[in-house]
């Protein structure tokens, strides 16, 4: 083998849905099996909160754009040898294809180590894979690939209805869709015309099953596969938005072997080195099939399928791009055998979409053949009802599990079956309440009948709980069956005890925990052990079961596990950065000489990489299990605050069960949370906070807005991410508003504040010691209050805020830090006008930002955190926000170009999927780095603008001067145009899309005449002119950026006007 | 939809421990030797494979049953879904039980098929928790008890293979190549493979003195139990050995034919009995993916000097196979003929075809 001594990696940039989390855990396998060659690492990745772009991961690090422009300056620089591709999801692969046709790889001699670049391009290219497959013998849907509308409507012809549109070279499915008629035909293929040149008219398989197999192949053309995993939901709905089950459950041994080889060969003739997914179509009344995908590359399933079956397929996969055998590596499970063999699984994962679209406006809740989720869970168990049951709790959606869930409320059970929504799993439930068949559900939704089984027997237990009235009477064999079954003890206090009201506080929780105990009904800890039991594996990668009488590992009772809560599913307002947070605290507890243990449950993660910690408990953050785990642990102490919102919800109630959290104090978690003792705290000590006042009764809340004035923002307790929270600027709004407010949350009160206007927001995150502050970083957002702070582009340090502000700031935090006995992490945000200074917000816990301002600083906030956390003496550092000499800027990621429909705008709910953070010599070159970094592109000519209300105008006429002194040419609407006039600002006047007069707004976009679009929205309600969302939507649809903000969009043009591409620095990390 | 009752039963080990299940097959008391299997799918090949004969099986996959079973369909004289006539097996145990299933090809769900083939079966045990008892002491014998107590009952004191080999000589297809199989307990995938190719296939009992007759190539099937009991077999093995035709030999027919060279077998402590098993081709980087299913092995160390290891375990580094040096004879200890399992290794077939084109043309030209 030769050897390699430096090697690029490519990462895959902001979580997005579609590509998210997943490609942390794959990049981050990736380098450590580079690092354990030896080999130096580069890895480009402007994701700064990412495990993989942290100290000890990679050797160098650049946070930039993962775009042939940036990595060939830096291939130029550090003159690496190989490259890996298959590692940063499509964005990598994308890129990896652009360095090869220009012809970059070649020039600089630079080896790609795995999968060919011409094997992956061949498999990329519909047309070119299918005819490849034919050759061998291997069915395809009947497809016809088409350059132009009037082929595609030839080739409908051909190919008939039902069929799908798909838009060569994109994203899971972006730009893809079913269509029942010529009307859907065009309008779909046209769309898809906008995200590629290649358009293909494809045969539909809808009620096929959906199957899938993870392959590895060795350059010796050892094959095998990992795992076959299959989708609950037949084809027709992507198998990112499905629900998944690993491994197949409804295939015979001759299908599943028959699909196998057919992987292997597919693997073989494409030439892959490393991994390979291919995705089919079962034919459910034969053994037919169609190849319906196949990615030459670490995908969204092979990380499931990694946690799935305890196989790391990104660093074996890295490993054979290095040229050793499978045969040569080890099953890094049981250290002993090999890894070339297929794990053997004694239990059976689920894995089940999130989705957030409640977040957005005017988004389709039907889900299809593209993705809108935004993260996922895996439930791992050893029935499907116990796996389906744990999941469904996992998602977070409000739901207890497949049964005892609040009544669903559907108009039409028919047609909710068979156009699936986010919903639909509940929706099967409703029918069976009302009597529906599996044979009934079958024929509207063709899920296998073997899973609605499943489901139907949830349901019948549900029945049979039902019909009794008391613990005492029930019989332990039911009770039994039903904890096998997956029912939580909360579904069981709400089928035995009746009451809606019931288990809203814990007491009657217990209740059934003390029953269960005494009759000896309680989970048992199985291992992952890839080998289903045929050999030893001292494995530390566990979930619990009621299907078991034995636990597989022994507890040593020594008081020294710390346990760690993860964050759960990737959603809106918690992701990567929360996974970053409990890796680095699991790193600090091993460090100082503690059992790191964590319980966590998504996939994506790298928290839940069995390497990352001494035990995994891959399981639920409900207070059952938690209290489960503990009792089995009896832990040194739980930390609940690198986790983001769903330990930080636990911490009273683990608290009232006497569970010792190390940190911050879980009444003072509670007195930071409950908004209406929060603000009673600030005005104890002084405290300037927005007037506010507890919602009790509609008047008082009406005179209290006549009082302060509108705007007004709404909000109920315990929020994360601005769920339900909203600003309203008239009566009727608000009567609108606190209708959705109380339902989110009962159990807190609403509190109305006095909005702000045209306010600065400045965060302090911040480590405290006993409630004296020990590290802090403040940072300032660039857009002002109102849009959410995960959504807010944020500078580090601040730029623009008086030094009397920052004094103000700090001295604040540190009553507030006194106040509440902080001991850990905490993140205030602060309204700042003049030197007026508000506070609006304070969390004991890691927060969104924690990990860019630890890497701006280059001091690790959750070391430090959680060494306090433990006990720990700790030195204060002797650097701060102002000896650094470079900015940080952090911008967010959107999705909206996967969320049909949604209106892209800004507000008080977060809509963000992801964020970058980059670094620069001033603001400038940050914010241009990091715009560029989640897809803003610098404009050639053409900006059209809408500036909406007065302020933006004002805000906006500088930069446009600056735009048309620089040679843009600006185009605008109306009173844009007549506001650019009377300043003596040059324009062309373009009629809004409902005029149907050319130059028409919509048009331009679609014709691609417009390089940047800068709408500002009229106001901050939801009520927005059909026109401006016409424009908005328009050009997230043909894919030209579109900025929604004043202040970022002044921003965005002065950088514009002082940096040129070619003069952005390429400096690494460790070079600031 | 009625629930359904479950009679309960136990489970009786050797060493004394007990486990307690539901039933959801014959309600009648069995007793045999306890194995597992991790094979994920294929229980119904696995119950009618003749080598699990006097075995009660435990399946680590948790969830059995999804897909029902098969109806018995003959499709060229064989079997068509199952891999010989009959439940083979004395028992099944699993932890969890699907009464509902749904496949196209199923005509019944396995509990039915259980019951019309009187075989035992329990569900709602631990079957990780048993599987490591036995992966830590070893294959032992085990009982199902309902009501009536039964005596363990040791199947390899007893010559199973006579149990389950044909009784008279079938023949299958009318091709080219006369392939003499001699059937120790033979799956029907075997006998499919062979067809495959232009072939007529003899199938013989275990002790069928094939010497006398003229074929172009010997087949030793695979079978159940201690191979030391297949004395006849082995002895007519040993005439063969003085000929020139190709032989190939699956597991137990791998084991009699290093029997009859020379070498000697053990019995390994638990078995290999899954669809997982790596093994390298020796000598060569060449690995492989195989479904096993033995309780015995050739020992490494006993090769005669002609022959040499074909495949090594990757696992264990026991022997998966043995090649000849000089004649056209294979065996290997793996299923090449999977069902249910892996075909990655099914070339085998045609590497056997090929060596009885080689001797067949060979045979021409010398005539």
């Amino acid at each position: 083998m030769e050897k390699i001594k430096k090697v690029l990696v490519l990462g895959s940039g902001a979580l997005k849905i579609g590509e998210a989390g997943e490609f942390d855990y794959s990049g981050s396998q990736a380098l450590k099996a580079l690092k354990e060659e030896g080999i130096v690492t580069v890895l480009i990745n402007p994701n700064i909160a990412t495990v993989q772009t942290s100290e000890e991961i990679a050797d160098i690090i650049y946070y930039l754009p993962v775009t042939a422009f940036f990595v060939e300056k830096i291939i130029e620089k550090e003159k690496p040898e190989g490259i890996l591709l298959a590692f940063g999801g499509q964005t990598a692969l994308n890129c990896g294809i652009e360095l090869f046709r220009t012809g970059i790889l070649k020039k600089y001699n630079l080896k790609v180590l795995g999968t060919p670049v011409e094997a992956i391009i061949e498999t990329e290219d519909r047309e070119q894979f299918a005819n490849l497959l034919h050759g061998i013998g291997i069915k395809t849907p009947k497809s016809i690939a088409v350059t132009s509308m009037e082929d595609a409507l030839k080739a409908a012809e051909t190919i008939g209805f039902p069929m799908i549109i798909r838009a060569a070279f994109t994203l899971g499915g972006q730009g893809s869709g079913f269509c029942n008629s010529m009307l859907e035909l065009r309008q779909l293929t046209e769309k898809a015309f906008s995200y590629s040149s290649q358009v293909l008219v494809e045969e539909s398989l809808k009620g096929w099953k959906e199957v899938e197999y993870e392959v590895v192949r060795d350059k010796y053309d050892n094959c095998l596969t990992v795992c076959n995993m299959e989708n609950f939901d037949p084809l027709g709905i992507h198998t990112g938005e499905s629900i998944v089950v690993a491994p197949s459950q409804t295939l015979t041994n001759s299908e599943y072997h028959k699909l196998r080889k057919i992987s292997i060969e597919i693997v073989k003739r494409v030439g892959i080195v490393g991994e390979c997914n291919v995705q089919y179509a079962l034919d459910p009344h034969s053994e037919d099939y169609r190849v319906i995908e196949v990615n030459a590359r670490l995908s969204r399933s092979s990380a499931l399928a990694s946690k799935a079956t305890g196989y790391p397929l990104a660093f074996v996969a890295a490993k054979l791009g290095l040229g050793y055998g499978l045969h040569e590596l080890k099953n890094s499970v049981t250290k002993t055998t090999p890894a070339f063999f297929e794990p053997a699984l004694d239990y059976l994962v689920v894995k089940i979409p999130r989705w957030d679209l409640n977040k957005f406006h005017g988004v389709s809740k039907e889900i299809g053949s593209s993705m809108k989720s935004v993260g996922e869970v895996m439930a791992i168990g050893r029935s499907f009802e116990e796996c389906i049951q744990k999941g469904l709790r996992m998602i977070g959606s409000g739901m207890h599990g497949f049964a005892a869930n609040k009544e669903l409320v559907v108009d039409d059970i028919e047609s909710s079956l068979s156009n699936p929504t986010d919903t639909r799993i509940f929706v099967i439930g409703q029918a069976f309440k009302e009597g529906w068949t599996v044979e009934q559900v079958y024929e509207k939704t063709k899920i296998d009948r073997w899973f609605l089984a499943k489901l139907m027997h949830i349901h019948q237990l549900e029945m049979e709980l039902a019909q009794f009235v008391s613990l005492d009477s029930l019989p332990t064999d039911i009770l039994q069956e039903a904890k096998k079954a997956g029912f939580s003890d909360f579904q069981l206090v709400r089928l035995l005890f009746k009451s809606e009201t019931m288990g809203q506080n814990d007491v009657d929780i217990f209740k059934i925990r003390e029953f269960r105990k005494k009759h000896g009904i309680v989970p048992y800890v199985k291992q992952i052990d890839t080998l289903a039991a045929e050999y030893p594996a001292a494995t530390n990668y566990l979930y619990l079961t009621y299907h078991g009488a034995e636990h597989d590992i022994e507890f040593e009772n020594d008081n020294r596990s710390v346990i760690v809560l993860g964050s759960g599913a990737y959603r809106i307002g918690s992701s990567v950065e929360f996974d970053w947070s409990g890796v680095n605290a699991l790193q600090t507890i091993e460090k100082s000489g503690y059992r790191s243990v964590m319980i966590n449950y998504n996939p994506e993660t790298v928290s839940t990489d069995y390497d990352v910690c001494n035990r995994l408990y891959f399981d639920e953050l409900s207070l059952e299990r938690v209290m489960d785990i503990t009792e089995l642990e009896n832990p040194f102490g739980v930390i609940v605050s690198t986790g983001g919102q769903i330990p930080n919800n636990l911490a009273m109630r683990l608290h009232n069960q006497n569970i010792k959290l190390l940190g911050t104090s879980a009444l003072s978690i509670d007195r930071a949370e409950n908004r209406y003792k929060f603000s009673e705290m600030l005005d104890k000590i002084g405290v300037d906070q927005p007037k506010w006042r507890e919602l009790t009764d509609m008047q008082g809340i009406f005179e209290f807005t006549e009082e302060v004035g509108y705007p007004v923002l709404i909000r109920p307790s315990y929020v994360l991410s601005g769920a339900a929270m909203n600003i309203v600027s008239n009566k009727s709004e608000l009567q609108y508003f606190l209708d959705l407010a109380t339902l989110v949350s009962k159990q807190y009160p609403v509190v109305v504040s006095k909005f702000m206007t045209d306010t600065k927001e400045i965060e302090m995150d911040a480590v405290a010691d006993k409630g004296n502050i020990i590290l802090y970083a403040i940072s300032e957002h660039i857009e002002f209050a109102g849009v959410h702070s995960g959504d807010a582009t944020i500078m580090f340090p601040p730029q623009k805020v008086y030094v009397e502000t920052i004094r103000r700031i700090k001295k604040i935090s540190r009553q507030i830090a006194e106040e509440l006995n902080i001991s850990g992490p905490f993140n205030i945000q602060f309204l700042a006008k003049d030197n007026d200074i508000k506070v609006i917000e304070c969390n004991l816990r890691a927060s969104r930002s924690l990990p860019f301002v630890s890497k701006v600083l280059k001091t690790n906030f959750i070391d430090y955190a959680t060494r306090i956390m433990l006990g720990q003496t700790v030195e204060k550092p002797n650097k701060s926000l102002f000896d650094i000499d470079y900015i940080g800027v952090k911008a967010p990621q959107f999705s909206f170009s996967r969320l049909s429909k949604a209106d892209p705008v800004l507000g008080v709910d977060m809509a963000s999927t992801g964020e970058v953070g980059c670094l620069g010599d001033d603001y400038y070159e940050a914010i241009l780095k990091a715009m560029l970094s989640v897809g803003y592109r610098i404009p050639k000519k053409n900006i059209l603008i809408s500036s909406g209300p007065m302020r933006s105008k004002t805000e906006l006429l500088i930069s446009a001067n600056y735009l048309a002194t620089n040679g843009y040419q600006l185009y605008a609407t109306k009173g844009t145009h007549l506001f650019f006039l009377e300043n003596n600002i040059p324009s062309i006047l373009v009629n809004w899309p409902d005029v149907k007069e050319s130059p028409n707004a919509y048009d331009m976009i679609r014709n691609k005449q417009i390089d940047l679009v800068i709408n500002i929205p009229k106001d901050l309600t939801e009520e927005e002119l059909d026109n401006d969302y016409t424009i908005r939507r328009a050009s997230v649809d043909f894919n030209v950026p579109l900025i929604t903000n004043a202040r970022l969009a002044s921003a965005f043009i002065y950088a514009i006007s002082k940096y040129k591409m070619e003069d952005l620095k390429i400096k690494s990390w460790d070079e600031y | 939809m009625n629930k359904i009752i479950y009679r309960k039963a136990r489970l009786i080990l050797e060493d004394g421990i007990t486990f307690e299940g539901k039933s959801f097959g014959h309600e009648s008391s069995t007793a045999g030797e306890i194995v597992f299997n991790t094979a994920m799918t294929g229980y119904p090949e696995s119950l009618t494979d003749p080598s699990y004969r006097g075995q009660i099986i435990v399946l680590t996959y948790p969830s059995i049953g999804n897909y029902g079973v098969p109806a018995n369909t003959i499709q060229h004289d064989l079997s068509e879904f199952f891999e010989s006539d009959q439940i083979h097996a004395k028992g099944l145990i699993i932890s969890d039980y699907s009464e509902s299933y749904n496949h196209w090809n199923a005509s019944k769900s396995l509990g039915e098929w259980l019951k019309e083939e009187k075989i035992p079966a329990l569900f709602g045990i631990d079957t990780r928790q048993l599987t490591k008892h036995i992966r830590e002491h070893g294959c032992m014998l085990a009982k199902i008890v309902f009501d009536e107590d039964l005596p363990f009952d040791d199947p390899g004191l007893r010559n199973l293979v006579s149990e389950v080999s044909t009784n008279e000589k079938i023949v299958y297809g009318n091709g080219k190549f006369k392939i003499m199989l001699v059937d120790c307990g033979v799956k029907n995938n075997i006998i499919r493979y062979l067809l495959q190719s232009d072939t007529t296939v003899i199938r013989v009992p275990w002790d069928y003195r094939f010497q006398d007759e003229k074929f172009d190539g010997l087949f030793i099937s695979n079978g159940p139990g201690d191979p030391v009991q297949c004395s006849e077999t082995i002895s007519n093995l040993k005439d063969a050995l003085q000929a020139d035709y190709p032989i190939f030999g699956i597991c137990l027919g791998h084991q009699l034919l290093a029997l009859a060279s020379g070498a000697s077998t053990y019995k390994l402590k638990f078995g290999h009995r899954s669809h997982n098993q790596p093994v390298i081709q020796v000598g060569t980087p060449h690995a492989y993916l195989t479904s096993q299913n033995h309780g015995y092995a050739v020992d490494n160390e006993s090769i005669p000097d002609d022959w040499n290891a074909y495949f090594t375990n990757l696992n264990d580094n026991s022997n998966e196979g043995l090649k000849h040096s000089t004649k056209p004879w294979f065996t290997t200890q793996f299923h090449p003929e999977a069902s249910s399992g892996p075909t990655d290794t099914s070339f085998l077939f045609g590497e056997f075809i090929g060596a009885l084109e080689g001797y067949k043309g060979k045979k021409v030209l010398g005539e």
